[in-house]
């Protein structure tokens, strides 16, 4: 019988030093803060991580890059008005960043879900951010050569998982998290409920279960933006 | 602050959206940047339906929640709390950015540090390698949206034209800017150069060229707006 349940600890106890993770998430919407932390707790390191953000104040992701723990982030927007955690460590020079567009980050994990190996787009043809790809003419416009992106581990979060691992999320939490499901080896997810299969209209479902390998269940997950507003930080 | 500005002269920020807003057509589908365009929403005409997308995954964004009444799970790609309209739909970030790089946006409207007369875009960078930089959705916004309208103040704080010859900051893209709204005029990109297509009451031809580092082509007829 197919089961993907696990305990928090578990569901994190093999991501490896060096492991590249993906991180669910748009600005405070969506974060797994609670496998984040105890990501932390487990203490893996020189870890790259692929996510839009860089985190919010001193908790989830921020913490897990104030903690050191963190050698190198893949994304678009590493800035927020709450947090200077990665800011201080760049400028500090204790954390390589790669700055991709948000819609090339979003596509690069498409196509690494879906064993596409490379694409062509417009974006960012003709700025610095293309310079030392290959680029192509189609047409009468230049595009860029981008890369899928493929990773060891996913986290992410959804609003109801059933026991196959297919997935509903809640609003704009979604953002990166199904196509974070797709490109990683292992993906975890932190469901706020848990129910039996069928009790999810397969009509509903947005990402089938397939992609998705280990589920936690977390009743009432910490938001972010109430955690960052009240000042916390982890651990 | 510039001599024109710092006299009273020209549009405020909401009138400088409201003449954006006027020109966006009944039906359209629309993506507003962070700052002064997310403005434009609450001028669209009430005999025009306008759907707004935000990248952040929900086509069909309402204005801001009530007080009291924010979900952390609900914001827009500035990071604010913002409500669905009836007949919102949610989706991933794939899906999300296939709708701005595949052209099926019709108009977003973003700031700029600087713009140039044949329409290169400067939004995401001042060049300096202390801090990391930032990119967000600002180059796919303007690789794949139809078109790009600029809502910014026509100088910088320190008086600098922002509309320039050519950018001397960082591209977000080359040749992608159609209109630019400012405190002073609306100007459109038209084979590589710049039109006026109206001007700030108070403000001259002469005026309005001192403070553009680019040459402007001499409005037919000025509109009034």
């Amino acid at each position: 019988m197919i089961d993907k349940r696990f305990e928090l600890a578990a569901a994190v106890a093999d991501v490896q030093d060096g492991a590249t993770v993906l991180v669910g998430g748009f600005g405070a919407a969506g974060g797994p803060i609670e496998l984040l932390h105890a990501l932390i707790d487990q203490g893996a390191r020189n870890l790259t991580v692929v996510s839009n953000n860089t985190g919010s104040g001193n908790v989830g992701l921020a913490a897990l890059i104030k903690h050191g723990r963190v050698a190198k982030a893949i994304c678009s927007f590493p800035r927020t008005a709450n947090s200077t955690v990665f800011q201080d460590k760049y400028r500090a020079g204790e954390i390589e960043l790669e700055l991709v567009p948000q819609g090339t980050l979003a596509e690069r994990l498409r196509a690494g879900g879906a064993g596409i190996a490379a694409f062509y787009t417009a974006t960012a043809a003709g700025t610095q951010l293309a310079v030392g790809k290959e680029t192509r003419r189609f047409g009468d416009r230049e595009y860029v050569l981008e890369y899928g992106l493929r990773a060891d581990f996913a986290l992410i979060k959804c609003k109801r998982a059933d026991r196959l691992g297919n997935l509903v999320y809640n609003k704009t939490a979604r953002n990166f998290a199904p196509i974070m499901a797709m490109a990683a080896k292992t993906t975890i997810v932190q469901a706020e409920s848990y129910v039996e299969a069928g009790e999810i209209d397969p009509e509903v479902v947005v990402t089938p279960g397939v992609f998705v390998d280990r589920i936690v269940a977390i009743p009432n997950p910490s938001q972010e933006s109430v955690l960052v507003a009240s000042g916390a930080s982890y651990p | 602050m510039s001599e024109i500005t710092s006299k009273g002269v020209g549009w405020s920020r909401r009138e400088i959206a409201r003449n954006i807003a006027l020109d966006i057509p009944d039906g359209s589908i629309v993506n507003l940047g962070i700052g002064m365009p997310e403005l434009v929403a609450s001028f669209i005409p009430s005999d025009r339906e306008v759907l707004f997308h935000t990248e952040n995954g929900l086509l069909g964004m309402g204005p801001p929640p009530a007080a009291g009444a924010e979900d952390p799970e609900l914001i827009n790609a500035g990071k604010q709390p913002v409500t669905a309209i009836p007949g919102a739909s949610y989706f991933h970030h794939a899906d999300s950015f296939a709708m701005v790089r595949g052209g099926h946006i019709d108009i977003c409207v973003l700031g700029a540090m600087q713009v140039s007369q044949r329409g290169d875009l400067a939004n995401w960078s001042m060049g300096d390698g202390d801090a990391a930089p930032a990119v967000g959705g600002a180059m796919d916004l303007v690789s794949g949206v139809k078109t790009i309208f600029i809502a910014m103040t026509h100088c910088a704080s320190n008086g600098a034209p922002k509309i320039v010859e050519k950018c001397t900051y960082p591209l977000t893209g080359a040749g992608v800017v159609r209109r630019i709204y400012t405190d002073l005029a609306i100007l459109e990109v038209r084979d590589g150069a710049l039109d006026v297509v109206a001007m700030a009451p108070g403000v001259d031809f002469e005026t309005l060229q001192r403070h553009t580092q680019a040459s402007l082509v001499k409005p037919r007829v000025a509109r009034t707006a």
